[in-house]
């Protein structure tokens, strides 16, 4: 048994008075067209929808639904661009252009990550801190590549592809705008991007950079609108690539979709991790990293450490410190830069987390969530935790994408091994031993794109991500990312 | 008997599953004529239970396999080398049955050995060339190596029995996957012996295995089978390739398409196409004390 002495008690005696981040430093237009050709322009129907504050749910702006027509319209404007300026352009200077699209986002950094939390809901800490840093380092990354590409392909010449037709995710927007657009522009390619309907805003702002770096019209489009939107970009014929960021079920989708079109494709999908931690771990350490795993972002991340697995002789005593750091978790204002977990992004969204919290009590598994309070309005999940569960559960099984754990215990490395393959995603995994010699047992074991071995959820534009089986095809990042946006010669 | 002319001993075809040589489970089979019509010989026509079979004989093989050292694996291709050079009269023979001339027969035979070496010589190679190690701007240590797709299912190609079948598998094989592979249906016979060869040649039961029988009848379960990671395919028209790659979508499989290739051309031959089958893995390790 853990002592009672032990517990952290960050909130008895000690308040957090409130930081938010100011909000009066940038300005947020009401509302925004489609970025064309270079121009914001009206969308073709006249449409627009709202997009709203989850933590407030006040409506922040309004931006363009893309129909077809307008879709036609912005992969026109790429291919344009593509046969013209942006193909006969020297890659030396292609990739300058890049770079200052790094700088400009660097300059701007405050503004993005403000509105980042605004619109999508995530904490001001990591939008200011990933997010955004993130996001210029991942332009700054590509824009040295666009020069250097034949030293990426040994004994292969590399071709652009043409027009990158992509579709992101409302998780990290501005992030995942960067991993798509970045690698595309570097290897020579224009690219019609969609942004997720919840968070368009920062995609807005990024078309904003584009411009003002002096791309040429139509290197870069941005269009906005939900899934009929994304799926005029997949089916459009004059498309030569999709890469998509999203669910498994989508993602199954569209690679129905463009068979045989020829068109080249990189999916990244959904995952369940497992994070394992081992008896011979630093257990404070493999707590923290527990958190981060499942609570980072709101848990809505792809490869969040989903699935815990806790050798059975110190599971006792990483439940109970697992639960009382949980209860030291701030939930509420994302704009405040004490807050550890933001709001869910969307009504959607909290339903279906919902739905898997009723559903994994129904199912026996035994729920516990941290006591904290969360504001009157606005969608919020407090982290959960859930024990008892067993292998077949669908809290297991499925991705929930939302702040909820399911932890399950092991005796030998090789139940802790099975049990953690025994999924049909492969994106992420986490292991935490302080012996070396069974890190690289395990790390070689797993079977997943990304493994985290002592630490987990980190992120860098030279390591490449993405996943084996069920969570997706090819990598994004580091050298690895430039294979999706060639084609080689001999 | 005349002292003088023995009977000669026929060779039943058969499949390859698990490291043994069944007939199909089906019991069917299909008769192989060559142009003059005359019967060449009885092929099993396999079935989708045979097909069932393999894949669950080649996921268990990927655990000892994907795991075997590179330097080992290299040396067993090698050694498939050396087989089909001692055997490269049969299949010479097998390929003049089968309507080719003895110069392109001969010519076929010694293109399939050497790509087995070519092959051979890339198995503790094209992990440095495709590997990295990545400068992260944290204090980690960050590393890309490459590791086996898992189960691939091969539809080989229709016009070239053997040096298409070896130039599919070995890039397969030496990457450490294990496959299930469906033999030319026109020019099914070498692809029996090259099953024998690779059994004498310390090639794990399971890894490779070898049906004959219809196209039309087993594509889409090699397009569609939810425990195998990747389909290759070297035929078909559009209408076909878009069907595989539509039923590859149900896991999200690799799909790889090598339709149009020059099999006898040395672009047939290069790391490429072992990191089509390969997956990057990137780990992370706090630097620190």
């Amino acid at each position: 048994m853990v002592k009672e002495s032990s517990k952290l008690a960050f909130n008895d005696g000690w308040q957090y008075a409130p930081a938010p981040e100011s909000t009066d430093h940038f300005e947020v237009d009401n509302q925004y067209g489609l970025f064309i050709g270079g121009d914001f322009i009206e969308p073709a129907n006249g449409r627009y929808f709202e997009t709203i504050n989850p933590a407030t749910e006040e409506t922040l702006s309004s931006v363009a639904l893309a129909s077809a027509t307008d879709v036609d319209r912005a992969v026109k404007a790429a291919r344009k661009a593509y046969n013209g300026p942006w193909s006969k352009m020297s890659a030396a200077d292609r990739g300058k252009y890049i770079f200052r699209i790094a700088r400009i986002l660097q300059e701007r950094a405050r503004e993005f990550a403000a509105i980042e939390s605004l619109d999508g809901g995530k904490p001001i800490r990591e939008s200011r801190d990933i997010d955004v840093p993130l996001s210029a380092a991942h332009f700054f990354y590509y824009a040295g590549w666009a020069d250097k590409l034949e030293y990426a392909f040994p004994g292969r010449k590399s071709r652009s592809l043409g027009v990158a037709g992509q579709v992101i995710p409302w998780n990290f927007p501005l992030l995942m705008a960067s991993w798509k657009i970045a690698p595309a522009l570097a290897c020579g390619n224009t690219v019609v991007l969609k942004p997720a309907e919840t968070t368009p805003l920062t995609a807005m702002k990024l078309a904003e950079v584009i411009r003002d770096a002096g791309l040429p019209p139509g290197v870069v489009n941005i269009v906005t609108g939900a899934g009929e939107t994304g799926a005029a970009i997949v089916n459009h014929p004059d498309v030569d690539k999709i890469a998509f960021t999203g669910s498994t079920e989508v993602g199954r989708l569209i690679q129905r979709a463009i068979a045989g079109t020829g068109k080249k494709y990189t999916l990244e999908l959904g995952g369940k991790a497992a994070n394992i931690i081992f008896a011979d771990a630093a257990i404070d350490q493999a707590v923290e990293g527990i958190v981060n795993g499942i609570f980072f972002n709101q848990g809505h991340v792809c490869c969040a450490g989903s699935r815990l697995f806790v050798q059975e002789s110190v599971a006792e005593e990483v439940v109970q410190k697992l639960k009382d750091r949980m209860e030291t978790l701030i939930v509420g204002d994302p704009l405040d830069k004490n807050t550890d977990i933001g709001a869910i992004n969307s009504a959607t969204q909290l339903e279906t987390i919902e739905s898997y919290l009723r559903l994994g009590q129904e199912e026996g598994a035994e729920m516990h969530q941290s006591g904290c309070s969360v504001p009157d309005r606005g969608y919020w999940c407090r982290p959960t935790i859930f024990t008892g569960v067993s292998q077949s559960n669908r809290i297991v099984q499925e991705e929930i994408f939302g702040p909820v754990l399911a932890i399950q215990t092991f005796r030998t490395l090789e139940e802790g091994l099975s049990k953690a393959n025994n999924t049909p995603y492969g994106l992420s995994g986490g292991i935490w031993t302080d012996k070396g010699a069974k890190i690289f047992k395990m790390t070689q074991s797993v079977r997943a794109g990304v493994i985290w071995a002592n630490t987990f959820n980190k992120f860098d534009p030279t390591s490449p991500f993405g996943g084996y089986k069920e969570s997706g095809v090819g990598r994004e990042g580091g050298m690895h990312g430039l294979d999706a946006y060639v084609r080689l010669e001999v | 008997m005349a002292s003088g002319t023995r009977v000669p001993v026929a060779k039943t075809y058969k499949i390859y599953i698990d490291g043994k040589f069944p007939r199909t489970e089906s019991g069917r089979y299909f008769t192989l004529e060559n142009a003059d019509a005359e019967v060449l010989a009885n092929i099993c026509r396999g079935s989708r239970k045979d097909f069932r079979n393999a894949v669950v004989a080649a996921r268990n093989a990927f655990a000892g396999w994907s795991v075997a050292s590179a330097y080992l694996r290299g040396q067993i291709l090698y050694r498939i080398a050396e087989m089909l050079e001692g055997r490269a009269d049969q299949f010479v023979t097998e390929l003049i049955l089968q309507g080719e001339s003895k110069r392109r027969a001969q010519r076929e035979v010694e293109a399939s050995i050497d790509r087995l070496i070519y092959y051979a010589g890339w198995s503790d190679k094209y992990q440095q060339i495709f590997s990295s190690v990545n400068p992260v701007a944290s204090s980690h240590f960050n590393f890309s190596v490459l590791e086996p797709t898992g189960v691939v299912s091969v539809l080989a190609p229709d016009e070239s029995g053997l040096l298409g079948l070896v130039s599919n598998i070995a890039p397969i094989i030496v990457g450490g996957n294990t496959c299930v592979v469906l033999a030319s249906e026109q020019l099914p016979l070498c692809a029996v012996s090259f099953a024998e060869v690779l059994h004498a040649s310390d090639v794990p039961g399971g890894v490779v295995n070898i049906l004959t029988g219809y196209r039309e009848e087993l594509t889409e379960q090699f397009a569609s089978h939810m425990d195998v990671n990747a389909v290759v395919y070297c035929d078909g028209d559009p209408d076909d390739t878009k069907g595989i790659q539509e039923l590859a979508a149900d896991n999200i499989k690799r799909v790889i398409d090598r339709v149009d290739t020059d099999w006898d051309d040395e672009a047939a031959q290069n790391p490429y196409l072992i990191k089509q089958t390969q997956e990057t893995k990137t780990t992370w390790h706090p630097i620190g004390s």
